[in-house]
């Protein structure tokens, strides 16, 4: 029997991963990847959750992660083609038009 | 056997998320997403969760990842040498000592609490699909059609957003 920790463990190590590429990266295209890990690290700890306490809300917000997930890569992507079309980078550092 | 399968999945996420945030290539990167979402659905078929398994395997690693890597080739982005941040190494001692404390707390920690209606043998007397389609559509109805709503939303965002401006010549015109 695997205990509950493990899963806990592996989700906090992906989440830490994610949340490292959203910083370090300057690709928007990759930190978009690496949220998708974020989400990912937060629907494990969900089912893993639901599986041990014996409840099925667990995997019904998870199911909603995904969902959501899907909604953000399609905005996201949209965002990155606009502002592509304007200005040929999708460098993070180089997209500061709304920045005071 | 299960600690087997539980240590492979768990170690080639890992592996797999590491190499999404530091490999140069965005194609190469996509890839390792690709093997991290397969490996977190076998973690999912480890947890008794086979409808999310399929729903992981066909809208993640099936319409996301597809999406990703469209993008990534109708930009046909040259890569940059200098792809992460200059500040990288002071984002990343924290990170990773931060990480450790975390660990070193989830381990200590017991995880318990009150114990649902869904044990093992009730989800698998009519299989996962069931046991969530039960509870989709009798407790969390309104929470389905609001993210039905938030979808279409999305998705018209999407198109608005990534639709070619027309010229001023052709609005005066029409």
């Amino acid at each position: 029997m695997i205990p509950l920790s493990a899963y806990v463990a592996v989700s906090a190590i992906l989440f830490t991963t994610g949340l490292l590429g959203v910083l370090i990266r300057r690709n928007f295209i990759i930190v978009l990847m690496s949220v998708e890990i974020m989400l990912n690290a937060a629907t494990i700890n969900l089912v893993a959750f639901s599986h041990y306490l014996e409840s099925m809300q667990g995997q019904i917000v998870a199911l909603f992660i995904i969902a959501i997930a899907a909604g953000e890569a399609a905005i996201g992507l949209a965002i990155i083609i606009v502002v592509f079309r304007g200005k040929i980078s999708t460098n993070v550092d180089e997209m500061n038009l709304l920045k005071w | 056997m299960a600690f087997v399968f539980f240590a492979y999945f768990a170690v080639v996420s890992i592996v797999a998320g590491i190499l999404t945030v530091a490999l140069k290539n965005p194609v190469q990167c996509g890839l390792a997403l690709l093997a991290l979402l397969l490996h977190v659905s076998g973690l999912f078929v480890m947890l008794n969760a086979e409808f999310l398994w399929a729903v992981q395997v066909i809208v993640y690693a099936g319409a996301i990842l597809v999406l990703y890597l469209f993008v990534l080739m109708l930009l046909n982005l040259k890569t940059d040498d200098r792809y992460f941040h200059a500040r990288t190494p002071y984002l990343l001692a924290p990170a990773v000592i931060g990480l450790i404390y975390l660990l070193f707390l989830l381990v200590r920690s017991p995880f318990s609490g009150s114990r649902g209606d869904a044990s093992t043998a009730a989800i698998l007397l009519n299989g996962d699909a069931h046991a969530v389609g039960i509870k989709m559509f009798s407790e969390y109805l309104l929470q389905f059609e609001i993210i039905g709503v938030f979808l279409t939303g999305a998705i018209v965002g999407a198109i608005v957003l990534a639709k070619a401006p027309r010229s001023i010549e052709t609005r005066r015109d029409a």
